[in-house]
């Protein structure tokens, strides 16, 4: 007996289609993404590419603690310096903005997720594996309703890149907070705090280098996100990486790739200072 | 007889998913093993009852798992009682919801923990004020009681740094403060000094009780050490496998064990066999080898008005003892090392040496012993008038 394929496309297709119906919504969502991408591009914009070397510099400045401050520093003059020479400034600033505002958007959604999962059981076993879900499934898959319901440019772009990148802060944040020692909770009870009072005095800042850990992560996927974002119109170092494919020019796409080690680079290293300055 | 503060009532607590079926097993006199193994519930209390009146220390004492703990968290419920009651100045703690719950345990409930259970990521001063500060008092306020507090157990100066900075006994201090900072009347302390070292341990039951003498708090103090049970307790319960064994006053444990299990737990213990080296021992003045030279220990003898110093190494192993002639002389001769005075035939001791077994030897040698861990620590000395003080009557004596 043939029972035949399962219409599996076909019932997604009509999903998305019965979707599409609700384009106030999207709407909604596109225009509150677009409002983070263009305040964080908009300063980028304002920003001498002096004045912005000068404020990366002096931010490592402040947040890196130890020994190798200085080699780090040099590291940073040099990379910026080429990536101006090299003429991807712009590029360069729109891939922070894409980076930065998905990151952003991950954390103000993936921290509560992280401590609700914390809190309660069943959110854990519910949300689990729509994470592992999340992560595995191939960028391009979504991509394409992506477009259906964002349109071409950096949204969409920022949206794949939080559903991929979310996780790690996700579950950082849970992991944080489920190791904070019993006995602590105990004393808090014990003197008569509330669940908020356990969570932001004893629980977020116990979670915090985890936490701290888990925002890395999601800033590194993010970034790894920028090729395959550009394939939906979201400008940056990706487009210039993605073009040089096009057209078969092995040399540009090096040289836009070597960028984007220099912003990964960068961005670890500096929100790793920064967790780690975060301990007393 | 004064008032009754916490009356605990039939309180039952019993750990698992079948606990209506172990109740009533309970009931039928099944034991806890039998109960654990037919429905897989462990019962952790088995209906306890006793009353604890204003001012005084009550000790309650069990091996390890006998229940102790579980006990006196459904006094506060951080574990809720199966069934039973908890009698707060007459109110029924069990029936409270969480709101004044929570109220209850900011006002009349503090507690001390095991293993110290500080904030890492607050100072000293913060963890004291913690129980203030849930209570929404102002910053200088509660400060100021805070400091009032770590000053009692102490703890001077320290209000800046962090628990992890604090050795074992100082972190205690600090535990000990956050609970009398906020005024609670009622003290729960689970074994609150069992994980210190025993000449520190010492030293803080003697705190406790020094404490108690200007404060009067009604205490609930839980321990597994008889020494300690009877050198604090005003009346001690015995309980084993979740029930209670006897509730009385020390000398009557000791006199008038309630069952058989009570006479094996006192078994040994009378008068100064309960006195080991470790508790009546003192705090040996001693100088570091590798830091202090002759200046240096001669000083310190000074200081202290003593004759002869004992001297460690950098992990306070014992290395030898000095005498302050003999020190004076290495200055007269400026020799910086005090090595060559040295003398290391100094009588010394097992920190769990009955004190029956030194008293001859102690009254023979004009040396106090001094008490040496099996790592040869120096833990501390014994003189001569604390172990008579002790036998005298300080301790468990009739
Ligand atoms: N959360 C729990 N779940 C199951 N059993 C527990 C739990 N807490 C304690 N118990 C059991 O209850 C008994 C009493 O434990 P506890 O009160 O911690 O004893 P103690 O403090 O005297 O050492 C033990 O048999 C212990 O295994
Ligand atoms: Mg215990």
């Amino acid at each position: 007996m043939n029972i035949g394929q399962l219409p599996l496309a076909d019932w997604i297709n009509s999903g998305i289609d019965w979707l599409t119906q609700f384009t106030g919504f999207f709407n909604g969502i596109t225009n509150f993404f677009q409002a983070i991408v263009n305040a964080i591009q908009w300063v980028f914009d304002l920003l001498p590419v002096w004045l912005f070397i000068i404020l990366v510099l002096a931010l490592s400045y402040w947040v890196k603690r130890d020994g190798k401050k200085w080699g780090f520093l040099i590291f940073e003059l040099l990379g910026m310096l080429l990536i101006w020479n090299l003429g991807y400034w712009r590029d360069m600033t729109q891939t922070l903005t894409l980076v930065l505002s998905s990151s952003l958007i991950a954390i103000i959604i993936g921290i509560p997720l992280g401590i609700w999962m914390a809190k309660s059981k069943t959110a854990e076993v519910i949300i689990k594996p729509i994470l592992d879900f999340m992560q595995t499934l191939p960028a391009f898959v979504y991509l394409i309703p992506a477009v259906a319901f964002f349109g071409i440019g950096m949204v969409p772009g920022v949206l794949a890149s939080v559903i991929f990148a979310m996780p790690p802060t996700v579950r950082m944040t849970n992991l944080g907070i489920s190791q904070v020692p019993g006995d602590l909770i105990e004393a808090a009870d014990s003197f008569g705090s509330t669940s908020w009072q356990k969570l932001t005095q004893l629980q977020l800042p116990l979670a915090k280098s985890t936490i701290m850990a888990g925002i890395n992560q999601t800033m590194m996927l993010a970034l790894s996100m920028v090729v395959i974002a550009s394939m939906i119109g979201a400008l940056g170092l990706g487009t210039q990486v993605y073009f040089a494919v096009g057209r078969n020019d092995a040399g540009s796409g090096f040289a836009a790739g070597i960028a984007v080690v220099i912003v990964a680079i960068i961005l670890d290293r500096i929100t790793q200072a920064f967790n780690k300055q975060a301990h007393h | 007889m004064t008032k009754v503060r916490v009356e605990v009532k039939d309180l039952t607590k019993i750990f698992g998913k079948q606990a209506a079926q172990a109740q009533k097993l309970l009931a039928q006199g099944v034991s806890k093993k039998d109960i654990l193994a037919k429905t897989g519930a462990t019962v952790g209390v088995n209906h306890a009852s006793f009353s604890v009146h204003d001012g005084e220390i009550f000790v309650i004492m069990g091996l390890s798992g006998s229940g102790k703990s579980t006990l006196i968290r459904m006094i506060n419920r951080l574990i809720e009682p199966t069934s039973g009651q908890v009698l707060l100045d007459g109110q029924d703690i069990t029936k409270l919801d969480k709101k004044q719950l929570r109220e209850v345990r900011q006002e009349k409930l503090s507690m001390v923990f095991q293993n110290f259970a500080l904030f890492p990521h607050l100072t000293v001063l913060q963890n004291a004020a913690y129980g203030l500060e849930l209570k929404g008092m102002d910053l200088d306020k509660r400060n100021e009681k805070a400091k009032k507090a770590l000053r009692l157990v102490g703890l001077n100066g320290y209000d800046q740094q962090y628990p992890d900075q604090l050795s074992g006994g100082m972190q205690q201090r600090v535990g000990l403060a956050r609970a009398l900072a906020n005024d609670a009347e009622i003290l729960l302390m689970d074994e609150a000094f069992s994980a210190l070292d025993p000449l520190y341990r010492k030293d803080m039951q003697d705190l406790l009780l020094k404490i108690q003498e200007q404060m009067h708090r009604t205490i609930i103090f839980i321990s597994h050490d008889l020494n300690e049970a009877l050198k604090i307790g005003g009346r001690i319960l015995i309980m084993h496998d979740g029930t209670v064994d006897q509730i009385d006053e020390p000398e009557a444990i000791l006199t008038h064990p309630a069952n058989d299990y009570v006479e094996r737990f006192i078994e040994g213990v009378d008068r100064t066999k309960v006195l080991t080296a470790s508790t009546v021992m003192n705090h040996a003045h001693a100088v570091n080898i590798t830091k202090a030279g002759p200046r240096v220990a001669l000083r310190r003898m000074r200081d202290n008005d003593i004759s002869s110093i004992y001297v460690v190494d950098d992990e306070n192993h014992f290395v030898g003892f000095a005498d302050a002639d003999d020190v004076a002389d290495l200055i007269r001769k400026g020799s910086r090392d005090l090595r060559s005075v040295l003398k290391t035939d100094v009588p010394s001791t097992h920190p769990d040496t009955p004190v029956n077994d030194l008293i001859n030897e102690i009254s023979k040698t004009p040396i106090p012993f001094c008490v040496l861990d099996d790592e040869n620590h120096l833990l501390g000395i014994i003189l001569r008038g604390s172990v008579l003080a002790a036998i005298a009557g300080e301790e468990v004596t009739e």
